[in-house]
């Protein structure tokens, strides 16, 4: 009975976690900083726990959602002439192989991101709360089942991101957090109006029942005879509003310009949270409600999809390459290995989205890593300028490992989890479309060279002068470090971790791509 | 029929307002000078109470009519009285303690002129013919005019009460202009009957078209009751006067006059023009409401999004932006009008004025406190208030997200009930338009909200609340979160008690 329990709550616990941590923060005088700061790092931790808890308790055989839970929350009324009929909003959340994850990884750089932090140097307590309530969406929006839930949560992560960057974020800060709003403003707006479309069509809101009205082909929806027939072109239409919206959020390349903004100008910990995990946001969405609602259209678009995928990879390796800046290049290289989601999911067969979503917690981890790595260079050197670093190899060997491990990581290094995303992506699109796959590898040459100039100019070179007194890591320094280049290491030579909690929902999800 | 059997008790909250009212101003008269108004307001907040409790205990009542029809009891006047008294009390528990002797030095007059303008509002929702009507129109607006003429020593006041009076007349005259053409038509200033006999004077075709007549009388009488609503094209008077008048009297025409300009439009349109008929080419009975006419009220909804929205970007006086925002949302407000959605337009409706009621002044309750304790209304006054009164700025930040439309507010789930129908409808112009100037809104709201925590301010003083401005501040915030959370419930109270089928029941 217990354990039934358990099963069912699970998530809710998961998801409302960080709401503990509030509660305590709002209850501790401002004052004791170290107080504050510790409430916020245990709080960041609970939700972690749970994750691991769910992990374990995962059915990997199991290829529907798990840890459902479904309640009534919204009904709306609508008179008719027989009575009061209702439109039902339901609180509903679970996990997939494709979500669980991404729960998994959300909650492991929230705690991170809420180490790194403690380097805050004021409004600590509003800085955490502020977190906290983000991290709620940001955990949310991968277990809800539901659009509206998903629409809230959503929302939650971004607008408490806003305030995280407009004050505590660097100089300029107010612009890039202006910029993160009302680009991701557009974002959500085409999101909404899709979702009531949806909405409108289907009768309901609940992601799989949709997914399954659309691709049934006995449903009314695909009844060419019936009123309820959704035309081809409603169908393309819809798919690729939720690619734009969610093509903001990831970001494909022409919307990219609010995530360099914002790479330049956050706080450190927000890039780890928002290239760790918010980005994948816009990923999953892709995979969940665009692939999962319109596989035949994302089919028909898939050269397309590799090409914005292409346009990302080698466009954000360029301009890496000629960065002066060492954030401004990671900034790139996100949008580089953001490409390769895309081409894994351009695959449409099973190994490529394997490898995209391989790649996106690889990428989670990496880059959550190489920008710990960089704001604790920032920390001591105050510089994140290329030409002013070099040399810092002598005076913190064991933080300048660590950097070029995680660049060795990013660019693809076999043993290591970004090796076996990008291969698997690769291998997925040498099948489907042999020709962009070729050209796509010119972008791995190319990401080898940017990491390589990037991490070399930081660590080698003629020790410097200025930098005579820095100090290597400190112990609580070296948790973050440790745990993601850990864990990048684990997947590179252990990927069953990842795979076989994978495979059972791709076993589902691919046969009705027909690829 | 004599006058003493009508069922006078249909009118009961209105004669205690009334009542209240005249009181009010006797005591006033006899008062001396010296003596603190304060109990005025505590007496009229009393008067406002019983007449929500008999509004309340007309609840689910079958529709009544007296006074030859032209006063009609029913539900969608009882949800409409409901808005006017709760957002009355609202802002006399504002007023309260914070009404400035050197700005508004007659208080007294402050109470009951709000009062009788809440009575025009009520017989407004309640009138079922066009003379009630047009003076109940003019009771809420001669109060109006005259409240937003209350500092009389203020040049800025004097400018806006003037204008708005010029411009105000102006609008009546020309929604008269557009009933005498009905009435012309019809013979009939009762709205049931004008429904009537504009049915079957549309068909006629002999000796002449009569349709062009009952269109030029609908245009002319929406673009004069949109004067109360500030939608585009008599938007021009809102900023000036928001501006000039004292806040509390601001936050009374931004919430009670505009909710009573969309009950008297929603009124007539929908009783005196609904059934208008016609066969389309195809053999489709069409309703020239709904199909033809609602075209045009979309055009209107659309421009005054747009010119709402942009035009409060560039706004620095927070009043001023708050006029605009306000034109904004009248905007949003009209696409039920315009996409109507037979049984679910009137709760969109609804819930919508409830949201803006609630954010609406509970955002004038903050900028009252802000602006006079800074003593300028310029949107820099919000600078450093969160290290000032933190709980104050987070619920304006409830308030300010609450209007732009972000969850988990009332304001959000409003927009999004609204934005349904419209989609559900096809009129995905006015859905875009609906959601790019949401977005567009998101960097004025927001700019308060930077004042609030990125600027460093003055002074670091704790600032003082009124214990009723407390009051006014966490009712309305904590409403707009709970009813964002949980928006289920009020829908159904509004199914359950405003059914949009009472307002054609006759008795």
């Amino acid at each position: 009975m217990m354990e039934f329990d358990l099963q069912r709550y699970l998530l809710t616990m998961i998801v409302l976690s960080p709401l503990l941590g509030i509660l305590a923060l709002l209850l501790t005088p401002r004052h004791r900083a170290g107080t504050v700061k510790l409430i916020g790092i245990v709080a960041a931790f609970i939700p972690l726990l749970l994750s691991l808890v769910m992990y374990v308790q995962f059915d990997l055989n199991q290829e529907e959602m798990q840890f459902i839970q479904q309640m009534e929350w919204i009904n709306i009324p609508i008179p008719l002439s027989t009575g009061v009929g209702y439109l039902p909003i339901a609180y509903e959340v679970g996990v997939d192989g494709l979500s669980m994850p991404l729960v998994l990884l959300a909650s492991l750089i929230a705690f991170l991101g809420a180490i790194a932090s403690n380097t805050v140097s004021k409004r600590w307590k509003e800085f955490y709360i502020i977190y906290l309530v983000m991290e709620i969406g940001l955990l949310g929006v991968f277990m809800s089942l539901n659009l509206f839930l998903f629409f809230i949560f959503f929302e939650l992560a971004l607008i408490p991101m806003f305030f995280l960057i407009a004050i505590w974020g660097f100089m300029d800060r107010e612009k890039a957090a202006i910029k993160f709003l009302i680009y991701n403003g557009v974002g959500s707006g085409i999101m909404l109006i899709s979702f009531i479309l949806l909405f409108i069509i289907t009768m309901t809101l609940n992601i799989q029942e949709i997914a399954s009205q659309f691709t049934d082909p006995l449903s009314q929806l695909n009844a060419s005879d019936q009123y309820t027939f959704v035309t081809e072109n409603m169908r393309m239409g819809l798919f690729i509003a939720l690619l734009i919206a969610f093509g903001i959020k990831m970001p494909i390349v022409p919307f990219h310009t609010w995530m360099l903004k914002s790479y330049q100008e956050s706080p450190f910990a927000m890039i780890m949270i928002s290239s760790g995990i918010m980005i994948k946001m816009g990923a999953y969405g892709i995979i969940r409600l665009g692939v999962g609602f319109f596989p035949q259209w994302a089919l028909d678009l898939a050269p397309m999809l590799a090409l914005l995928g292409l346009i990302n990879l080698l466009y954000g390796a360029v301009l890496a390459l000629v960065q002066k800046d060492l954030k401004m290049v990671l900034a790139y290289s996100s949008v580089s290995h953001m490409g390769i989601v895309l081409l894994g999911i351009a695959a449409m067969n099973e190994v490529g989205f394997q490898g995209a979503i391989f790649q996106m917690v690889s990428h989670g981890l990496i880059a959550a890593l190489l920008i710990y790595m960089i704001a604790v260079i920032y920390e001591r050197t105050q510089t994140t300028t290329l030409r002013e670093l070099g040399g810092l190899a002598g005076q913190m060997p064991f933080i300048s490992g660590i950097f070029l491990a995680a660049s060795l990581a990013s660019l693809g290094l076999p043993g290591m989890s970004g090796f076996i995303s990008e291969f698997q992506s690769f291998l997925g699109l040498f099948n489907s479309l042999p020709v962009y796959a070729a050209i796509g590898t010119l972008g791995i040459i190319l990401t080898a060279v940017y990491m390589l100039r990037a991490t070399l100019q930081t660590t080698f070179g003629p020790k410097q002068e200025r930098f005579h007194d820095v100090v290597d890591a400190r112990p609580i320094e070296v948790v973050p470090m440790a745990v993601l280049l850990a864990l990048v290491i684990l997947i590179g030579i252990h990927p069953a971790v990842l795979s076989d909690v994978v495979r059972a929902t791709l076993q589902n999800l691919v046969p009705g791509i027909g690829g | 029929m004599n006058i003493l059997q009508w069922q006078w008790s249909a009118m009961t909250p209105e004669f205690i307002i009334l009542g209240t009212a005249t009181l009010l101003s006797l005591i006033d008269l006899i008062m001396k000078d010296k003596l603190d108004r304060r109990v005025l307001g505590w007496l009229g907040l009393v008067g406002i109470f019983i007449a929500g409790f008999f509004v309340v205990r007309n609840l689910g009542q079958d529709p009544v009519q007296i006074m030859n029809d032209m006063f009609r009891l029913d539900s969608f006047g009882t949800a409409f009285k409901l808005l006017f008294l709760s957002g009355a009390a609202l802002v006399f528990f504002m007023s309260i303690q914070q009404l400035d002797q050197r700005e508004i030095p007659y208080h007294g007059e402050f109470y009951y002129l709000v009062l009788t303008g809440v009575l025009g509002a009520m017989i407004m929702a309640s009138s079922a013919d066009f003379i009630t009507l047009f003076v109940g129109l003019e009771v809420l607006s001669i109060s109006s005019y005259i409240l937003v003429g209350t500092r009389k020593k203020h040049i800025q006041s004097n400018e806006s009460a003037f204008k708005y009076a010029v411009s105000g007349g102006i609008a009546s005259a020309v929604a008269l202009y557009g009933m005498s053409f009905i009435y012309g038509l019809t013979g009939s200033t009762n709205l049931y009957m004008m429904g009537e006999r504009l049915a079957q004077a549309y068909q006629r075709v002999e000796p002449f078209q009569y349709s062009p007549i009952i269109y030029l009388g609908f245009f002319l009488l929406f673009v004069g009751l949109s004067f109360k609503i500030a939608t585009v094209p008599y938007h021009m008077w809102a900023p000036d006067v928001y501006q000039g008048a004292p806040v509390p009297v601001t936050a009374f025409l931004a919430v009670v006059s505009k909710t009573a300009g969309f009950a008297i439009i929603v009124r007539i349109l929908l009783t005196g023009f609904k059934d208008i008929t016609e066969i389309t080419d195809d053999n489709r009975l069409s309703y020239v409401l709904f199909d033809e006419l609602s075209l045009y009220i979309g055009v209107i909804a659309a421009v005054t999004m747009i010119i709402g929205n942009t035009l409060a970007l560039r706004q620095t006086n927070v009043k001023r932006m708050m006029a605009y925002s306000s034109i904004a949302h009248a905007g949003y407000l009209l696409i039920p009008l315009a996409a109507f959605y037979i049984p679910l337009f009137l709760q969109q409706m609804l819930f919508y004025l409830l949201a803006y009621l609630l954010m609406t002044l509970g955002a004038f309750a903050v900028i009252m406190v802000v602006t006079r304790d800074r003593g300028t209304e310029d949107i820099k006054s919000f600078a450093g208030l969160y290290h000032r009164a933190p709980w104050m700025a987070f619920a304006m930040t409830i308030f300010l997200l609450s209007l732009a439309g972000i969850p988990v507010t009332a304001g959000f789930f409003g927009k999004f009930y609204i934005f349904m129908s419209s989609l559900a409808h096809g009129k995905y112009l006015l859905a875009a338009i609906m959601i790019a100037t949401s977005i567009i809104s998101y960097v004025y709201y927001f700019a308060i909200i930077r004042q609030m925590y990125m600027r460093p301010g003055d002074t670091e003083a704790k600032m003082f609340i009124p214990s009723t401005i407390t009051i006014v501040i966490l009712i309305t915030a904590v409403a707009t979160v709970l009813i964002g959370l949980f928006p289920g419930v009020v829908l159904e109270f509004i199914v359950n008690n405003f059914n949009y089928d009472l307002l054609y029941r006759l008795q």
